[in-house]
């Protein structure tokens, strides 16, 4: 069990999210970085679906009530145990007893702790992923008490670690396709969106990004269809809304590109201010 | 029936099938007969599937790694004639309670309609209602089938909290919250039945093809009914339909 002691700004536990529940309206959620989780998960020898803590900007603290063996990857926010600063992107055995606890920001903005074997919350619609209305919890909060698997042996004493990929933390260059609705842009609006160094709003969340720089929209609105994370969405005043993990399932504004996998995961750990380009590539 | 469909890749994992683009209950119907006929023949395959108004979106398990390939398979289920499985639906009586405690923009309403608020109320219990599909939030209804006479602009200012259960119409949309979220929608009553519920197996009843009948109840009835609700113990008035 790890013991809540600083609950953060917003951490959930997240794993690969909810999957063949579109059809009753329920979002996919999951881990935002997927890049960023799935190494933490890699680095134990875990399974790809096992649960992780995603906290965004730092500032909590937990308590090992048990020994555990836990990776931290994503963004690196200084973390500590007790008083000891400790690598990202490797295993880390815990004592009992001990806190760790994260510091100043040097990069990114989402973090992840995995524990050998996941965390062990409450699982509805076959996904630990937090979201309101469908898990009883949305945010960890300051005593929550998380369950984790038994740590029953340590596989190997030798342990991997890999080096940080800077380019996913500072990449300008994300990588998207053409939205279902990109033909009817014009010549000169699908130049400006290719040109364009946008600047991630103060508006942004699980949900979606909402972008500084609007573009000239004379696109009617359509009827409902489907929208994916990854989906950028231009609505009636030119603004364009980058959807993420929490995004809803159907949408009425023109769907203008389609971010990859690889390009969600990146614009995950940028905040706003951050800039960015969108770069087309054909399937 | 048969249309002339659009296929499209919608990013790296998914297509995106298209319909003429309106509101149609034919489109409907093969939109839904098309997405089973393909959930049996590619169920391996197929994570999730989105239906739209016109529109169908095939979320695969894994990345495409041919598109064409796999577009050529769909048109190929779709040229063979597929037959409706005999897939139950159900026309689903909603009571909603209309009394102005709840009707928060009845008034409004009929002021800039000149429609009377029970002319309001008459008009919109009378139809009934198609199930589209479900999107936006968790067990949000696209409803089709709203009177003509009742199509009004959504508010200028959005509530910040709609409550759940409140029935609302928004341009020529009727539909329910089905959590408390910020709205848009002009709100003319509330029902205290959940359309999504965690706790049960099916965590929202209704599905693509079922109808829906609002029936009006007084304040006194809706109370009754939410005890019942919360106790479990009130079961919704369905009907079998073709």
């Amino acid at each position: 069990m790890i013991s809540v002691l600083t609950a953060g700004f917003y951490t959930t536990i997240q794993d690969l999210g909810r999957v063949g529940f579109a059809h009753i309206g329920v979002p996919v959620s999951g881990v935002m970085d997927g890049y960023s989780a799935q190494l933490a998960n890699q680095l134990l020898s875990n399974s790809k679906q096992d649960a992780v803590l995603e906290i965004t900007f730092g500032t909590c603290r937990f308590l090992f009530e048990e020994p555990q063996l836990i990776c931290i990857t994503g963004a690196d926010f200084s973390p500590r145990i007790d008083d000891v600063s400790v690598a990202l992107n490797m295993p880390l055995y815990v004592e009992k007893g001990t806190v760790l606890s994260f510091g100043k920001q040097q990069y990114g903005v989402r973090t992840y702790v995995a524990v050998k074997d996941g965390f062990t919350s409450e699982k509805v619609l076959e996904s630990r992923s937090f979201y309101k209305g469908v898990t009883k919890e949305m945010l960890l909060k300051k005593g929550d008490q998380l369950q984790v698997a038994n740590l029953t042996k340590i596989v190997s004493k030798t342990f991997a670690s890999v080096k940080v990929n800077k380019a996913h933390f500072s990449s300008k260059k994300l990588c998207c396709y053409e939205g279902p609705e990109y033909h009817l842009l014009s010549e000169s609006q699908k130049n400006t969106i290719q040109k364009t160094l946008f600047t991630i709003s103060k508006d942004h969340s699980r949900m979606g990004y909402r972008l500084e720089e609007s573009i000239k929209n004379n696109l009617s609105s359509m009827l409902t269809s489907a929208v994916l994370p990854g989906t950028v969405q231009l609505t009636p005043s030119g603004e364009l809304i980058v959807l993420m993990r929490d995004c809803q399932v159907t949408g009425g504004y023109p769907r203008v590109l389609q971010l990859t996998n690889a390009a969600i995961d990146m614009l995950a750990q940028k905040t706003t201010g951050d800039q960015f380009r969108f770069e087309l590539i054909s399937l | 029936m048969s249309y002339n469909l659009t296929y499209k890749p919608f990013g790296e994992q998914a297509i995106l099938i298209e319909w003429p683009s309106r509101i149609d209950l034919k489109i409907s119907n093969n939109i839904i007969a098309f997405k089973n006929a393909i959930e049996s023949f590619q169920q391996e395959k197929i994570a999730d599937s989105i239906i739209g108004y016109s529109s169908l979106t095939l979320k695969y398990n894994d990345n495409l790694e041919d598109v064409c390939q796999e577009i050529a398979v769909l048109k190929s289920i779709y040229a063979t004639p597929f037959f409706k499985r005999n897939t139950l639906s159900f026309n689903w009586q909603v009571p909603v309670c209309y009394e102005k405690e709840f009707g928060l923009d009845l008034q409004e309403m009929s002021d800039k309609s000149t429609l009377p608020i029970d002319k309001i109320i008459r008009l919109h219990v009378a139809s009934t209602y198609t199930v589209y599909f479900i999107g936006f939030l968790p067990g949000f209804l696209y409803l089709g089938g709203l009177d003509e006479k009742l199509v009004t602009e959504r508010k200028s200012t959005p509530r910040l909290k709609v409550s759940k259960g409140a029935v609302g119409i928004g341009g020529s949309q009727t539909g329910i919250y089905p959590t408390t979220s910020a709205g848009g929608w002009n709100i003319i009553g509330k029902t205290p039945i959940s359309f999504f519920d965690i706790e049960k197996e099916t965590p929202c009843f209704a599905s693509p093809g079922d109808t829906i009948q609002f029936v009006s109840v007084s304040l006194s009835e809706y109370k009754m009914i939410e005890k019942q609700v919360l106790a479990n113990t009130y079961v919704l008035k369905k009907n079998r339909q073709q």
